[in-house]
C-alpha cells in the first residue's frame, strides 16, 4: 500500500511545488522512497503449502472499494509479481534521479517527474493488482501519463507517435476490457486469487483468453501487433524509452502469463501453438529488421519486440521452465534495453544525430560511453554471464522441452533468432564504436560521461551482472508461484 | 582442492574486473602479470590431482536445475597449465609489445578475462556453465581483434570471428539445451552418465559438433580465423595456442562417451578434420603475410587434433593439443618479434634475418621443427601418436584421416621450409633488425622449451592412461610407442622440406610459392570466403531488407490503413449528419419508426 501512495503524494507534491528544482528533487526523493520500501518485502513470506491455492500472495491488502459492484481494492506481492515491482521501482527511481541533472526541452521538469511518479503508481498497481477490475483501471492510469510524456517532451514527430502509441494501446485496452468483463460477468468475481485455479467454461476461456492475449499483445508488443512501438521510443524522451521499454511493456507480458493464463488456463492451452508461433515470428522479424536499422533508437526499440519475443515464448510453452525463463527474461529486459536507452539517448544528446551513418569511432573521443555501450549491447545479444542469456536459452529449453516437432522448430528459429540479436547489435557496435571518428562524434558535447550518468547507471550495470551471475535473484522467490501456476495449467 | 580449482578462473576474472576500472600503464601491467603468475603456480600446485567433481545448484529453473561447479582429471590440470604458461608469456610479452598504445589498460584486462574463461571451459562441471566461459571467449576474442584501431579491416575482422563463431553455436546451444531436456541435468556426470536412445544421441552430437566447428575453426566454420589476425600478435598466439580454438577439441574430449557410441558423429568429425587439415595446409603454401601462414597452420593442426578424435584416440588429440599449444603460441611470439624490428607482416619484406635476430632465428627453428614434426621435437610425437592412432584403428574414415594426415605433413613440411627460408636466409631487405627487448624475448626462449622437449613426457609410464582418463574409464593406447610405421610421415615430411628447399634455391630472393601451380586458389583458400559471402551475408542482408520495408509499409501501413479508413469513414458520418432541416427531420422520425418496429416485433419473438 505504501509503494502506490508514496509516489502519487510525490508526483502531487513535484507537480504543485513551484520551484522548479525543488519538485524535481521532491519527486526523486519519493521514488527512493518507494524503491526502499519494495525491498523488504520477501520477508515474512510464508511457506507455501501443496494443497493450498494456486496464487499465495506474500501479503496482501484487502478493502472494499465499490460493496454496490463488489469491486475490492486487493493488493498482494507474490514470486511472480516482486521481481518486476522492485524493477518498476528501481527505473523510475534512475529516471527521476536523471532529471534531476538533465530535463529534456522544453524544461518543466517537475512535470516530467510528476507524470513519471503517477505511471510509476499505474505500473506498480498493475504488478500488485489481485483484482481484474483494479488492474483494468491501473493498467489505463498509464496511458495518459505517457501520451503526456512523449507529445510533451519527444522529439520532432512527437505528436504523430504519441497518438499512435494512445490510439493503438487504448484499442487493445477495449478488447482487455471486454475480455475481462466476460471473465468477471461468467465467474461472478472478479477476484484473482479466487478465480486462479476455477474453471471457466470452455467457450467463456476461449473468448476470453483471446480477448485478453490480443489485449496483452498489444502492449508486449507481440509482432505484428507492434508497429506502435518504434515510432513511441524514437521520439519520446530518453526517460520515457527507458521506462517504456524498461517496464510498461512488462504489463503485457505480465497480464499475460497472470490474468490471461491464470483464468483461461484450457484455452491457453489450446491458442499455446499460435502463440508460440507469432512469438518465434517475432524474434526473427524483429531481427531482421534490426539488422537493416539505420536509426539508433528504432533499432533498440525493434530489438525489444525480438527479446519480448523469447518472454512469449517462454510463456506461451506453459511449461515451469518457460514461466522462469519469462520472469527472468522480463527482468533482464528491463535493466538491460533501459541501460541501452539511456546510452543511446546520451549519444544522441551529445552528437545531436542518430543516425548510424552519421555516427562512427566514438571509442575515439568518448572512450567511456563507447565502453559502456559495449557492454549493454553484449548484454543484450544474450552473453551467457550476463542477465540476458537465462531468459533466452532458457525459453529455448522450454521450446525443446515441449517437444513434438513444432516446438522443436520454433527452439530451433528462436536459437538463430539469437545469432541474428549478435550481428545486429555487432553491426551496431562497428558503425558507432568502431573506426574513424565522423564530423558528428568529434564535435560531440562534453564526450565524458557526467556523474549524474553514472550514477544513473552503475545500478543497471551492477544489476546486469548480478542477475548474469546469479539468476537466483529471481527464480529463487519465483519458484513456488511459478510451480503453483504451472499447477493450474497442469491440471 | 576444490577451493584451487575453483580459483583457476577465479583469479583471473577479478583481475579482469578490477583491470576494467584501472588507467595508465604500470598499476594494469603489474596486475595482469601477477594475475596470471598467480594462476600458474595454483595451476601447478594442482598436477597431482587424480579426479575431482563438485557442484552446487545455482538456478533453480522448476523443473529443470543448472548447477555449477569444478570437475577435473590430470589432463583437465595439464591443459590448465598450458593456458596459464601461455597466458602469462602473452601478458609479459604484451607490456613491452604494446608500450606506446594508450588502450593498454583495456587490453589487459581483456585478456585476463579471456584466460578466466578459457580456464572456466576447462575446470566446468556443468554444461551451462561451460557455455558461459564458451561464450564469454567469443566476446573477447571480438573485443581483442577489433583493438587495433589503424587497422581498418580489424572491425571487420572482429565482428567475422564472433559472427561464424555464434553461428556454430546456434547448434552448441541447442545440442545442451536437447541434451539438458532429455537426461534432466545439465550436469556433466549426469549427461554422460545417461542413457540415450540413438536418435537423440546423434542430434545431440551433430549438434554440439556445429559449435565445435565455430571456435576450433574446422570446414566450413573456419574462415574467421586467418581474418584474426588482425588483432595484436600477442592475441594471435593466445587464440591460437591455448584458448579459443583449443576448447572445441577439448569439449569433445570432455563429452567423448557421447561420441564414442555415435559412430556417424564420429565419421562427420572425421570428414571435418581431413577436410580442414588439408585445406589449412595448402592454403599456407601461398600467403604472402606471415601471421596469416601460421593462421592456417592452425586452422590444419586443429584437423589433426579432430582427426585423432575421429579415430577414437581422444589422448592423442589433447596431446597434440598441448603440444601445438607450447609451439603455436612460440611462433607466433617469434613472428611478432620479426613484425616488431621489420615493422611489417609480409614475408617478402623480411629475408636474412639469422644474422640480425640470432635468438629469433633460433627459437623459430625450434617451433618449425615442432610443426614439421622433425624428431625430436615436441610435433613429432603428437603427431606420429595421431597418426599410429589413425593407423592402428585401420578402418574407413581411419584410413582417409591416416592418409591426409601423411599427405598433409609434406604440405607442413613445405611451407614451414618456405617461410624460414622466407624470414631467416636470402638477401637481408628491412635496414638494421635487431632482437626485441628482454620482456619480448624472455617468454619467447622460454617458450622454446616445451616446444623442443614436450614429446618426451610421452614416455613417461602413465602418461596415456592420465590423459585419456577426462574421456574414459578404459585403458587408452600408449602414445609414445614408435615403429617402422613412423618413417612414413618422415618421408613425407623429408620431402615437403626438400622440394621447398630445392625450388628455393634456384633464386633466393624470389618467394617459391611464386612458381606453386594453383597458387591463386591457395593464397584465397579456394575462395570459401566469397563462397560464405555470396551464400549467407548478402541472402541473410537482401532479406532482413526487405523484411524492414515490408513491415513498415506492409504491418506499419496497414495499421495505418485502418486509421485513415476509420477517419474517412467518420468523416462521411459526420457529413451525413450535416443535413438540411426537412432531411434530418424525415431521417430522426424513420429512425424512430424503425426502433418502434423493432421493440414490438423483438416482444412477440421473445
Amino acid at each position: 500500500m505504501v509503494l502506490l501512495v508514496v509516489p502519487a503524494v510525490g508526483a502531487v507534491t513535484a507537480a504543485l511545488v513551484r520551484h522548479d528544482l525543488a519538485g524535481r528533487i521532491a519527486g526523486t526523493v519519493a521514488a527512493a522512497v518507494a524503491f526502499l520500501a519494495t525491498l523488504p518485502l520477501p520477508i515474512g513470506r510464508g511457506t507455501r503449502v501443496d494443497t493450498g491455492p494456486a496464487l499465495v500472495p506474500w501479503h496482501q491488502v484487502d478493502v472494499a472499494w465499490v460493496p454496490s459492484l463488489d469491486l475490492r481494492f486487493h493488493l498482494g506481492v507474490d514470486g511472480i509479481s516482486y521481481p518486476l515491482v522492485v524493477l518498476t521501482a528501481l527505473l523510475t527511481l534512475l529516471c527521476c534521479g536523471y532529471t534531476l541533472w538533465r530535463v529534456p526541452d522544453p524544461g518543466r521538469g517537475r512535470l516530467l517527474v510528476a507524470l513519471l511518479l503517477i505511471i510509476e503508481v499505474g505500473i506498480l498497481g498493475v504488478f500488485l493488482a489481485l483484482d481484474l477490475i483494479l488492474f483494468f483501471v491501473f493498467f489505463e492510469l498509464v496511458l495518459l501519463p505517457m501520451y503526456a510524456v512523449i507529445a510533451g517532451w519527444g522529439g520532432p514527430g512527437r505528436r504523430r507517435a504519441a497518438r499512435m502509441f494512445v490510439l493503438y494501446t487504448l484499442l487493445g485496452s477495449v478488447l482487455l476490457l471486454v475480455g475481462l468483463v466476460t471473465v468477471v460477468g461468467a465467474a461472478g468475481t472478479a477476484d484473482l486469487v479466487q478465480l486462479t485455479g476455477t474453471r471457466l467454461g470452455t467457450g467463456t476461456q476461449y473468448a476470453a483468453f483471446v480477448l485478453l492475449a490480443i489485449g496483452f499483445a498489444v502492449k508486449s508488443p507481440l509482432w505484428p501487433l507492434h508497429t506502435w512501438l518504434p515510432d513511441a521510443h524514437t521520439e519520446a524522451p530518453t526517460v520515457g524509452s527507458v521506462i517504456l521499454a524498461g517496464v510498461l511493456l512488462k504489463m503485457g507480458t505480465y497480464g499475460l502469463l497472470r490474468v490471461a493464463v491464470g483464468v483461461a488456463p484450457d484455452a491457453a492451452q489450446g491458442a499455446a501453438p499460435v502463440l508460440g508461433g507469432f512469438a518465434a515470428a517475432a524474434i526473427i522479424v524483429g531481427g531482421l529488421v534490426c539488422l537493416a536499422q539505420n536509426e539508433v533508437k528504432r533499432l533498440i526499440a525493434y530489438s525489444s519486440v525480438g527479446h519480448m519475443g523469447f518472454v512469449l515464448l517462454g510463456i506461451a510453452t506453459l511449461q515451469p521452465v518457460g514461466f522462469q525463463a519469462a520472469l527472468v527474461g522480463n527482468v533482464a529486459h528491463g535493466l538491460i534495453t533501459g541501460l541501452l536507452f539511456f546510452l543511446a539517448g546520451a549519444v544522441k544528446d551529445r552528437a545531436h544525430t542518430g543516425e548510424l551513418a552519421k555516427l562512427g569511432g566514438l571509442r575515439e573521443t568518448a572512450p567511456g560511453l563507447s565502453g559502456l555501450l559495449g557492454f549493454a549491447a553484449v548484454a543484450s545479444l544474450g552473453l551467457p554471464g550476463l542477465a540476458g542469456f537465462w531468459g533466452e536459452a532458457f525459453a529455448i529449453v522450454a521450446a525443446l522441452r515441449t517437444g513434438g516437432a513444432y516446438w522443436n522448430v520454433l527452439g530451433v528459429v528462436a536459437a538463430f533468432g539469437a545469432a541474428l540479436a549478435a550481428a545486429y547489435l555487432l553491426r551496431l557496435l562497428r558503425r558507432t564504436t568502431h573506426g574513424p571518428a565522423s564530423p558528428a562524434v568529434l564535435a560531440l558535447d562534453g564526450p565524458r560521461l557526467s556523474a549524474a550518468e553514472l550514477v544513473a547507471w552503475a545500478p543497471l550495470v551492477l544489476l546486469i551482472v548480478a542477475l548474469g551471475l546469479l539468476p537466483a535473484l529471481v527464480l529463487g522467490p519465483g519458484a513456488a508461484a511459478v510451480d503453483a501456476l504451472h499447477g493450474v495449467v497442469g491440471r | 582442492m576444490t577451493a584451487l580449482l575453483a580459483s583457476l578462473p577465479l583469479i583471473p576474472f577479478g583481475a579482469a574486473l578490477v583491470g576494467l576500472l584501472l588507467r595508465g600503464r604500470r598499476l594494469p601491467a603489474a596486475l595482469a602479470v601477477v594475475s596470471a603468475a598467480a594462476t600458474l603456480v595454483v595451476a601447478l600446485s594442482l598436477l597431482s590431482l587424480e579426479r575431482l567433481e563438485r557442484t552446487a545448484v545455482v538456478a533453480d529453473f522448476v523443473d529443470i536445475e543448472v548447477t555449477a561447479g569444478v570437475r577435473a582429471t590430470t589432463a583437465t590440470v595439464w591443459v590448465a597449465v598450458t593456458v596459464a604458461v601461455v597466458a602469462l608469456a602473452v601478458q609479459l610479452y604484451s607490456v613491452a609489445y604494446l608500450h606506446d598504445d594508450e588502450r593498454y589498460a583495456p587490453y589487459a584486462a581483456q585478456v585476463s578475462l579471456f584466460t578466466a574463461a578459457m580456464l572456466l571451459v576447462v575446470v566446468s562441471a556443468d554444461l551451462v556453465q561451460l557455455l558461459v566461459g564458451w561464450e564469454v571467449m567469443g566476446i573477447c576474442s571480438y573485443l581483442l581483434i577489433g583493438h587495433d584501431r589503424r587497422l581498418p579491416e580489424a572491425p571487420r575482422a572482429a565482428v567475422k570471428a564472433f559472427l561464424v563463431t555464434r553461428v556454430g553455436d546456434v547448434g552448441f546451444l541447442l545440442g545442451i539445451a536437447l541434451l539438458g531436456v532429455r537426461v534432466g541435468s545439465f550436469r556433466i556426470d549426469t549427461v554422460l552418465a545417461a542413457d540415450l536412445p540413438a536418435g537423440t544421441r546423434l542430434t545431440v552430437c551433430l549438434l554440439l559438433l556445429a559449435g565445435v566447428a565455430g571456435k576450433s575453426a574446422q570446414f566450413p566454420l573456419h574462415t574467421w580465423l586467418p581474418d584474426a589476425m588482425a588483432g595484436p600478435t600477442p592475441i594471435s598466439a593466445l587464440i591460437h595456442a591455448a584458448t579459443m580454438v583449443a576448447a572445441g577439441v577439448y569439449v569433445v574430449a570432455v563429452l567423448y562417451p557421447l561420441f564414442a557410441a555415435t559412430p556417424v558423429a564420429l565419421t562427420v568429425l572425421g570428414i571435418m578434420a581431413v577436410v580442414t587439415m588439408l585445406l589449412g595446409a595448402l592454403a599456407a603454401t601461398a600467403q604472402a603475410d606471415m601471421k596469416r601462414v601460421l593462421a592456417w597452420s592452425t586452422v590444419s593442426q586443429l584437423g589433426y587434433m579432430t582427426g585423432a578424435l575421429a579415430v577414437g584416440v581422444p589422448s592423442a588429440a589433447l596431446f597434440h593439443l598441448l603440444t601445438h599449444a607450447a609451439f603455436k603460441a612460440l611462433l607466433f611470439l617469434a613472428a611478432g618479434a620479426v613484425i616488431h624490428a621489420i615493422g611489417s607482416n609480409l614475408i617478402a619484406d623480411a629475408g636474412g634475418l639469422r644474422r640480425s635476430m640470432p635468438v629469433t632465428f633460433v627459437v623459430t627453428t625450434i617451433g618449425l621443427a615442432a610443426l614439421v614434426g622433425v624428431p625430436p621435437f615436441a610435433g613429432f610425437w603428437s603427431k606420429e601418436a595421431v597418426l599410429a592412432a589413425a593407423l592402428h584403428e585401420g578402418s574407413g574414415i581411419a584410413w582417409v584421416v591416416y592418409g591426409v594426415g601423411v599427405v598433409t605433413v609434406a604440405v607442413t613440411g613445405w611451407y614451414a621450409t618456405r617461410l624460414w627460408l622466407g624470414l631467416f636466409f636470402g638477401p637481408p631487405r628491412a635496414s638494421s633488425p635487431h632482437e626485441p627487448p628482454a620482456l619480448m624475448r624472455g617468454p619467447v626462449v622460454v617458450l622454446a622449451v616445451p616446444a623442443a622437449l614436450l614429446g618426451f613426457v610421452a614416455l613417461a609410464p602413465d602418461f596415456s592412461a592420465r590423459l585419456g582418463a577426462l574421456s574414459t574409464t578404459g585403458p587408452s593406447p600408449e602414445l609414445g610407442h614408435l615403429d617402422a610405421a613412423v618413417l612414413v610421415p618422415l618421408l613425407a615430411s623429408a620431402f615437403g622440406v626438400a622440394l621447398a628447399w630445392l625450388m628455393w634455391r634456384r633464386d633466393p630472393a624470389a618467394d617459391p610459392a611464386a612458381r606453386l601451380p594453383g597458387r591463386g586458389s591457395f593464397a584465397s583458400a579456394f575462395y570459401l570466403d566469397a563462397v560464405q559471402d555470396a551464400l549467407v551475408t548478402r541472402p541473410v542482408l537482401a532479406v532482413s531488407a526487405a523484411v524492414l520495408r515490408a513491415d513498415e509499409s506492409g504491418v506499419g501501413g496497414a495499421v495505418r490503413g485502418i486509421g485513415r479508413g476509420s477517419r474517412g469513414a467518420g468523416g462521411r458520418l459526420a457529413l451525413l449528419h450535416r443535413a438540411p432541416m426537412p432531411r434530418a427531420a424525415t431521417a430522426a422520425l424513420a429512425g424512430a419508426l424503425v426502433l418502434g418496429v423493432g421493440a414490438v416485433v423483438l416482444r412477440a419473438v421473445l
